[in-house]
């Protein structure tokens, strides 16, 4: 039980992190997109391996998310269709084509088609692994890999996620290059995208990445208060969505994505100047 | 040592096929307040971003006091248009203007002491001072200008750049901007403005480009703001 909270922890704070910049951007569709596509290079990278442990398949995984990526930014940019017409048509394209070798080729193993959709994190424990004499999930090992990875990469790229988050035109012109950083930011999506996949699936890690930075950016008037609060929310909501998911024997990363909805949603009604405080007149002094 | 503060040659821009700008010359002279006027459409904005190399050139070349690679453009310090930003972004106003500070700094550095009181002495210029501490989102109009304008200061750099930066704003900012440049510019900064309302250029400027894709006429504001010229720029179509 501990070590499933641990993994659902370790994922909603990755994923948070990098999810302040994909809400500010307004890309947290690209992030659904990149979530399902990476399924594809899983897929390919499984058939070149057979082994679902293989680091090969997070480099698979990473490529795809970055094509994904890269294929809706040039059929976005030649202005004949919109960017999220772009993102609906090449991230469905992807993904079918690697539930249609799934279901071709892969019937019998692992990679079930309702393990890819919603996640099984109750599974994690049983995949161990000892590194350094210390046993523990295979799963657990590789999370703190990632969200290490991801605190080092906003710490050193603070500045420069900032200013090409805010005013892209402004960064290059003060020679940051945007694109860079972009792809940096998308390469890390993918990756994290990819050790979250076993725990939470490709469709609900999109609550994982937006709900609790969408919340801070409800409460913040600087960048890292809302970086802070975006992590505080990913805390709370796999802690209690796990504990009540694995109580009620329901899906358990089903069950913190529906908390993460509710503190959002407590948030916006309850926040300073929202729709109820701001009825509230208390008597001045 | 160079003679011109941006000079290009033969500078033509399109947008898939369609010509944008077209055989731009110009010889900016440093320490001037150059206008950019011309009808929408007439590819004023184009013109400021292909000297920032913003967009692709189909031909010609910039060069930035005497310098024409890429990098040269950090040499100015640009004020984009205030509807390019994401307002909502969680920022204070003295952060926005610490970016100005950026590209002195270079990847991974932070901000030092120093960056941070160039940013209060440029936002006390503006008399934006009392709002260091505000969100952005929280600023009207001429607040929002004034707070670009300051982060442009902050660059510290020997020309600017501007795209339309009186557009929306009220008198007050209006004059408060433009004495600013005007002292920027008795310090020896060249200023080219993207700017909209030509019955103010005399008072607000020394030269003027009046473009309508190919240039007009450009010069002293005495010497070319004529009524054939803006007749020219404004009332004649292009073949097109």
């Amino acid at each position: 039980m501990i070590e499933v909270l641990l993994v659902l922890l370790l994922t909603a704070l990755s994923t948070a992190l990098l999810g302040v910049f994909l809400v500010l951007r307004g890309q947290a569709m690209t992030t659904d997109a990149i979530s399902h596509t990476i399924l594809l290079g899983i897929v390919i990278a499984f058939f070149i391996t057979n082994d679902l442990r293989s680091p090969l398949l997070i480099i698979g995984a990473t490529l795809v998310g970055l094509i994904t990526v890269y294929l809706i930014e040039v059929i976005g940019q030649s202005k004949l269709v919109s960017k999220d017409a772009a993102t609906g048509l090449v991230f469905t394209s992807l993904f079918a084509l690697a539930v249609i070798l799934v279901s071709k080729y892969l019937d019998n193993i692992h990679l079930d088609l309702d393990i890819v959709l919603m996640g099984q994190v109750l599974f994690a424990p049983l995949n161990r692994i000892e590194i350094l004499g210390i046993d523990l999930p295979y799963a657990l090992w590789q999370l703190a890999i990632v969200l290490l990875i991801n605190v080092t990469f906003v710490a050193l790229f603070y500045k420069e996620l900032k200013l090409s988050s805010f005013d892209p035109v402004y960064s290059i012109v003060s020679g940051f290059s945007t694109s860079i950083i972009y792809y940096s930011l998308m390469s890390l999506v993918s990756v994290t995208a990819v050790t979250a996949f076993d725990a939470v699936g490709t469709i609900l890690v999109i609550s994982f990445f937006t709900a609790p930075a969408a919340t801070a950016f409800l409460l913040s008037k600087k960048l890292s208060t809302m970086i802070w609060i975006s992590l505080m929310f990913a805390a709370i909501n796999s802690l209690v969505g796990g504990t009540f998911g694995y109580l009620t024997d329901t899906s358990i990363s089903g069950s913190v994505a529906v908390i993460s909805m509710i503190s959002f949603f407590l948030v916006f009604l309850f926040r300073k100047d929202g729709p109820i405080l701001s009825k509230i007149h208390l008597p001045v002094p | 040592m160079f003679d011109y503060a941006i000079e290009t040659q033969d500078l033509t821009v399109a947008y898939q096929g369609k010509i944008a700008i077209e055989n731009i010359n110009l010889k900016l002279k440093r320490a001037s307040r150059t206008a950019i006027v011309g009808p929408n459409g007439a590819g004023k904005s184009t013109l400021i971003k292909a000297i920032l190399s913003l967009e692709k050139r189909v031909t010609g070349q910039v060069s930035i006091e005497g310098d024409d690679s890429k990098k040269a453009r950090q040499k100015i310090a640009y004020v984009p248009q205030k509807g390019d930003v994401n307002w909502d972004f969680p920022t204070t106003v003295l952060d926005v203007v610490i970016m100005g500070r950026y590209s002195h700094m270079g990847w991974f550095k932070r901000p030092s002491k120093e960056d941070k009181d160039i940013a209060l002495n440029a936002l006390k210029a503006m008399k934006m001072i009392k709002f260091k501490d505000r969100q952005i989102s929280q600023l009207s109009g001429g607040q929002r200008q004034r707070v670009f304008l300051a982060r442009a200061m902050a660059e510290e750099a020997d020309i600017y750049i501007m795209d339309e930066p009186l557009q929306g704003i009220d008198i007050k900012t209006e004059a408060l901007i433009m004495e600013t440049i005007k002292n920027l510019q008795e310090k020896g900064k060249t200023f080219l403005i993207v700017h909209h309302n030509i019955s103010t250029v005399p008072d607000y400027f020394d030269h003027v480009i009046m473009l309508n894709q190919t240039i007009q006429a450009s010069g002293s504001v005495n010497d070319v703001l004529t009524e054939g010229n803006i007749k020219n720029t404004y009332y004649e179509m292009s073949d097109e």
